[in-house]
């Protein structure tokens, strides 16, 4: 699949913000106020709309920590971003992609399959142990977020590396939150 | 010592620290990509505090959003009045969140399993 492709995929269902392109901080914040206001209006209940407004930052912020991080060659195509906030019968569904230097794919991936392995409350715990023994480092909590989005979604985190054949892996996540 | 003070904006909170009377606030979203940057000066002068402390400390949270980034900090700030009641200080943090908001209340539990205060968790009325 090429970048179009995953986006295609992502546009399912009723889109409420969607993004393809470079990764910029104004851009992020702007993101997040377009859809804090259509969340207002669209969904009722303030504790579903609080959890996927909160999952939706920490997912942005993993995005914009990825692409300030070294090692993803700064050719055109991997500053694309993703970024598709949608509705559906069941609820939402946060969705990211951004390249990763493919050395990191590893450990993201085994990172990702423990908390998928895990029950909910073996994630409470994980979190904290995380929030206890932790560092707190100039890029924030790199481990904390992913758990973090995980446990508030209660839901599989569902994931994809894709090799793009240079230094650089194509990273998707979605996160689904039921309404 | 001069009280620490700073607005809120949308993506951070206000803080608002007065060390006379030893009443702090933070409050509203804390959301910044740089936590530790934000949050920095306030390690520093809360350093200073621990040292000249008077014998009480309120800390109220009153939080919106915080990213986990935020949560590191805060568990810094938490720790910084740990060091305080090891002094016979009397220390007391009281979270707060809105009614309906599990996850905040969750929070607020997390801080109370880690952190050696007592943390009181106090529900709100729903604004909206």
């Amino acid at each position: 699949m090429n970048l179009n492709d995953y986006y295609r995929e992502m546009l399912e269902g009723e889109v409420i913000v969607s993004y393809k392109g470079a990764p910029s901080q104004p851009l992020f914040d702007g993101i997040l106020s377009v859809a804090d206001e259509r969340l207002a209006v669209l969904e009722q209940k303030s504790k579903v709309r609080k959890k996927v407004y909160h999952i939706m930052i920490e997912a942005l912020q993993n995005v914009y920590h990825h692409t300030q991080g070294e090692g993803v060659q700064k050719s055109e195509s991997p500053e694309t971003v993703l970024f598709v906030l949608s509705k559906n019968t069941t609820g939402y569904e946060i969705s990211t992609g951004n390249y990763i230097p493919s050395s990191l794919v590893a450990t993201l991936q085994a990172h990702i399959e423990r908390i998928n392995r895990s029950s909910a409350d073996e994630i409470k715990q994980l979190y904290r142990e995380q929030l206890h023994g932790g560092e707190v480092s100039v890029k924030g909590g790199a481990g904390l977020g992913i758990i973090d989005i995980a446990r508030r979604s209660g839901e599989k985190l569902v994931y994809a590396f894709e090799d793009t054949g240079e230094d650089n892996s194509f990273f998707s996540l979605k996160v689904k939150v039921s309404a | 010592m001069e009280n620490f003070f700073l607005e809120g904006t949308n993506k951070t909170p206000q803080l608002d620290f007065n060390s006379n009377e030893g009443r702090f606030l933070i409050a509203g979203r804390s959301i910044p990509e740089n936590s530790i940057e934000f949050y920095k000066p306030l390690f520093e002068w809360l350093d200073n505090y621990v040292s000249q402390a008077k014998s009480n400390t309120i800390l109220d949270v009153k939080l919106e959003y915080f990213n986990t980034s935020s949560s590191k900090c805060l568990v810094e700030i938490f720790r910084k009045l740990e060091t305080l009641q090891q002094k016979n200080d009397n220390v007391l943090i009281n979270w707060y969140y809105e009614e309906d908001d599990e996850d905040m209340q969750e929070s607020g539990e997390d801080f109370q399993e880690i952190i050696d205060v007592k943390i009181v968790l106090n529900q709100m009325e729903e604004e909206d």
